[in-house]
């Protein structure tokens, strides 16, 4: 298939991803779209790896699968933390921050 | 192959956007997980796709199982605090997908519109990869285990049982052995007040 | 030394004098600091005389001159020094300040002992003595504006002497208030001469401006008109004169100081200095004659319905200041300024022996209380006689001489300054009339209360601490006249300055008789040389023509005075009844002040009520909260992004990804 076909499922999965984020109140779920557009960067890393021909964008995307590693394991330790204060899991309800 | 495997992908991104279940979100986005690596091995990434089923649908994706059975899903309430939101998401995600398309369609790439240049047949090999992580980027190699060794510590003080800090209302959480203990400072003043 | 050196040291003395008991007020014992005071303007009369000794050692045409300290500003064609100017009339008028200033500082000395603010006394005093110096020493209009103002507020410092007392602090208030439209006159008079003339200085301005100004030009009457606003505040002249007779709210040697012998003829003065000036305007001139006419006619009727002791010498003092401005201004300049000298000692007099009877009767000022005090205060009476005797202008006093010279000359010059002589004949008349009504109230008859006691024990009658004239009870603490009070009979320091001063009104007048001698004219005569009308003079037999009249008029009026409050007391009640109207006008002092309440008082409060009340509050109160409200408003809205909701920061984020994804593709194509 042609790249820009790759491109464009990548961007796609992107905005879901974005538009989860946005309607979704539990933090877990937060996180999972979260994770969707991280790959969905990922996909569009290693798409244009391919065009280009070299492997450079492979090697980015391994990195960027670390970050997200790590970043869901602290997400998810918070998430535990909320939990075990028994604080309710929804974002809209923990808005102590506001001006 | 193609069709397949974005199917698949877009069936698990909407399934995890769309499930009230947060076990069935985890689901979803472990199909979509494997459908992320089936399109890597088309584009002959086959060590990312590698590492995606090991790393990302094993390891991570246990995590996810672990803290949700933990957790529990309780489904959300269907009333939407935030006055539009409900509304303006999907225009703005709707925006977004056609914005990152035009940019991309509309910009003057001509390779985009090909399969790309003809590879040797190591490409994307885990010699490969390995050998530019070690060689030509190190320090992102070396940086990246600092982040991982950072969040590992990270998961620990989150996830640490401190006396002090425990500010939980109700004495006798879930195994909590610091029940007799007397409360230090910090402690919230009801507590206090009721020993 | 020379003359100026004199001069200058005639300045220090009563500033030190006022410094040096000003700050060491804690320190010093009372006595001292009348010392210093009496003490300091003593010497300042000493070097007067010997500045006007070597004034004499020098030609009668070069006796002028000029001496400046330092440059006091010098900047864009401003060339103001810290300069004097000595010439025959400022020595004189040195002479006159301090001569009467010193012997009212001996009276002080012994009158004000009891009083708590005796130091503070001292030093305003002598303050006041340094500005009417500074007033009448300037060498240029910038110092005399100077003198002018500090003249100003030592007046109101000492009318406000007891500041305890509603009614003091009032009449303060007013007199400032008055004299500060004054300065406002002098101020822009001074300020169009220097836009026409490009000088403060005396001797450059009055060389300049017959060469600049053509005879009656606009500008030049207005700047002699604005110069008489200041003079006629100074001096009480209709129409601002109101602030005079309740300036006697002061202690008795504040009146007699200021309010007869020396500010209140700095407006005199002034037209005398800037004679050149009013010769270029003669309109202006005539202005000022007829003012000074009116004064006196007006005065002297009110005098006559007074029955406050003070205030009663206070309208005689505004009438015979109308005498010396109608004299300088139709330009019997050396004539007024005589009148001036004797006026300075019999009013002072007045003034004192008025203060001995106010003690006796303790503090109480009413002459329909007073009477027999020929009985009770021999040295008293006899004081009071002999200046009610040169005010009345009885023969052979130096009010007779003096008076009279002034209408001979205006006689001489003829035509309507002829009319004003009759005017001031008139004026006479009501002159010697209420000054004898004073007297005759008082003194003759049968004792009084207050008098009896002090006959019978030697002791003065010691009163309530009422003000009189709202009933407060006063604040005997401050300096409210003591609770002891002083009659020259029993304090040597008053009865010395009062005989001086009788000695001076009886007497000052030979050294100005006609055809016999001519001291003080021929002393005066270079400063006045330069202006036609001083040349004119009446024949000797004129003068004594003038005189006889006179003093048949003087006699008249003290008949009169006689027949109506000694011999047939009834007449004067007879006289009210049918006059009422007459008599009503005269009693509410032609309600000048409540003209000025209304014309002026009036609108000032409303514009001030205006302001507060609308202005204030909607316009800057408005702009001000607005200012708040609308920084208030903008800050609550703004809050409102900050909700705390995790997911409409999300929003606003991808919102504004989007936004600015949007923004780069339409840019780039």
């Amino acid at each position: 298939m042609n790249i820009e076909w790759y491109i464009v499922l990548s961007s796609l999965l992107f905005a879901t991803g974005a538009m989860g984020i946005l309607i979704r109140r539990s933090p877990v779920i937060i996180l999972l779209c979260l994770e969707l557009m991280l790959n969905a960067g990922n996909l569009a890393l290693v798409a244009f790896s391919r065009m280009v021909g070299n492997q450079e964008g492979q090697v980015f995307a391994i990195v960027v699968m670390v970050v997200a590693a790590c970043e869901v394991v602290i997400g998810l330790g918070l998430i535990v933390a909320i939990f075990r204060r028994k604080l309710p899991l929804d974002v809209d309800q923990l808005r102590e921050l506001r001006g | 192959m193609f069709f397949l495997a974005a199917l698949g992908a877009l069936g698990g991104a909407v399934g995890v956007v769309a499930m009230r279940n947060p076990f069935y979100g985890v689901l979803a986005l472990i199909v979509h997980l494997f459908s992320l690596a089936v399109l890597f091995l088309l584009l002959s990434a086959a060590f990312v796709a590698a590492a995606q089923v090991v790393v990302y649908a094993g390891a991570v994706m246990v995590l996810y199982v672990f803290v949700v059975a933990y957790v529990g899903g309780d489904t959300e309430s269907a009333w939407e605090p935030i006055p539009g939101q409900r509304f303006l998401a999907p225009l703005i995600g709707a925006a977004l997908f056609i914005e990152l398309s035009v940019a991309v369609l509309g910009s003057s790439l001509l390779a985009l519109g090909t399969e790309g240049p003809d590879v040797a047949p190591g490409f994307g090999d885990p010699a490969a990869i390995g050998k530019l992580l070690l060689e030509d980027f190190l320090l992102p190699f070396e940086a990246s285990s600092i982040l991982l060794l950072l969040a590992a510590v990270g998961a620990v003080v989150l996830a640490g049982r401190r006396e002090r800090v425990d500010d939980a209302p109700v004495p006798g959480s879930a195994g909590t052995p610091g029940e007799s203990r007397p409360a230090g400072p910090g402690t919230g003043a009801p507590q206090g007040a009721a020993r | 030394m020379s003359a100026t050196a004199w001069a200058w040291l005639v300045l220090l003395l009563p500033l030190l004098g006022a410094i040096v008991i000003g700050l060491g007020f804690r320190l010093l014992p009372a006595k001292v600091a009348g010392v210093i005071g009496t003490a300091s303007i003593g010497l300042a009369f000493v070097c007067g005389v010997a500045a006007l000794v070597s004034l004499l050692g020098d030609e009668p045409e070069a006796r002028h001159h000029a001496s400046s300290l330092w440059d006091y500003a010098s900047v864009a064609g401003l060339d103001i020094k810290l300069g004097i100017y000595l010439d025959p009339l400022s020595a004189f008028m040195v002479l006159v300040v301090t001569g009467v200033s010193a012997l009212i500082h001996l009276y002080s000395f012994g009158y004000m002992q009891s009083d708590e603010g005796y130091r503070r006394f001292f030093s305003y005093l002598n303050f006041f003595v340094f500005s009417m110096l500074l007033l009448v020493l300037a060498g240029n209009f910038f110092l005399l504006i100077v003198g002018w103002a500090f003249v100003g507020f030592a007046s109101y410092a000492l009318i406000s002497f007891w500041y305890r007392r509603s009614t003091a602090t009032a009449a303060g208030m007013k007199a400032f208030v008055i004299n500060v439209v004054g300065d406002i006159g002098l101020v822009l008079a001074a300020f169009l001469i220097f836009r026409e003339l490009g000088t403060f200085d005396y001797e450059a301005v009055f060389a300049k401006a017959p060469e600049v100004f053509s005879t009656n030009e606009w500008t030049i009457v207005a700047i002699c008109l604005l110069l008489l606003v200041g003079a006629f505040a100074k001096s009480a002249q209709l129409p601002l004169h109101t602030w005079l007779p309740d300036a006697m709210e002061g202690p008795t040697p504040v009146s007699s100081l200021i309010h007869a012998a020396t500010m209140v003829t700095a407006g005199v003065y002034l037209i005398a200095r800037t004679h050149v000036l009013f010769d270029l305007a003669p309109t202006a001139a005539d202005v000022a004659a007829f003012t000074g006419l009116a004064t006196l006619l007006v005065a002297g009727t009110i005098a006559i319905a007074m029955t406050d002791l003070k205030r009663a010498i206070a309208y005689s003092t505004m009438s015979q200041i109308g005498y010396m401005i109608m004299g300088v201004s139709i330009g019997a300049f050396s004539a007024g300024l005589f009148h001036l000298m004797t006026h300075a000692f019999f009013k002072a007099l007045l003034f004192m022996a008025a203060g001995s009877i106010i003690a006796a009767m303790a503090n109480r000022q009413d002459i329909d209380r007073m009477s027999g005090f020929w009985k009770a205060m021999r040295f008293t009476s006899l004081m009071l006689l002999i200046g009610g005797l040169a005010l009345a202008a009885f023969p052979f006093t130096s009010g007779f001489f003096s008076k009279d010279s002034i209408l001979d000359y205006a006689t001489a010059r003829g035509g309507m300054y002829e009319w004003m002589a009759i005017g001031g004949y008139v004026g006479a008349f009501l002159t010697a009339v209420y000054t004898f009504r004073l007297i005759f109230r008082v003194l003759p008859g049968v004792p009084c209360p207050e008098a009896q006691e002090l006959i019978d024990t030697g002791h003065l009658h010691h009163g309530e601490p009422i003000n009189p004239a709202n009933g407060e009870l006063e604040d005997a603490d401050v300096g409210f006249p003591g609770p002891e009070h002083h009659i020259a009979e029993q304090s040597w320091p008053m009865a010395v300055a009062m005989g001086v001063l009788g000695f001076g009104a009886l007497f000052a007048g030979l050294i100005q008789v006609p055809g016999v001698d001519d001291v003080l004219f021929a002393w005066l005569e270079p400063v006045f040389a330069d202006s036609e009308l001083s040349h004119i003079h009446a024949s000797v037999g004129a003068e004594w023509r003038g005189l006889g009249i006179g003093g048949i008029i003087s006699l008249l009026g003290i008949a009169t005075a006689y027949l109506l409050w000694v011999r047939r007391p009834e007449l004067p009640g007879l006289f009210r009844q049918r006059l009422r109207p007459v008599y009503l006008l005269a009693a509410n002092k032609w309600y000048f002040d409540e003209a000025i309440d209304f014309l002026v008082v009036r609108p000032a409060l409303a514009i001030g009520r205006f302001a507060n009340r609308t202005f204030e509050r909607l316009v800057v109160d408005g702009l001000v909260s607005g200012t708040e409200d609308v920084v208030g408003t903008g800050g609550r809205i703004v809050r409102l992004v900050q909700s705390g909701f995790v997911r409409s920061y999300a929003l606003l984020l991808v919102l504004g990804f989007a936004g600015l994804a949007l923004y780069f593709l339409i840019a780039s194509s």
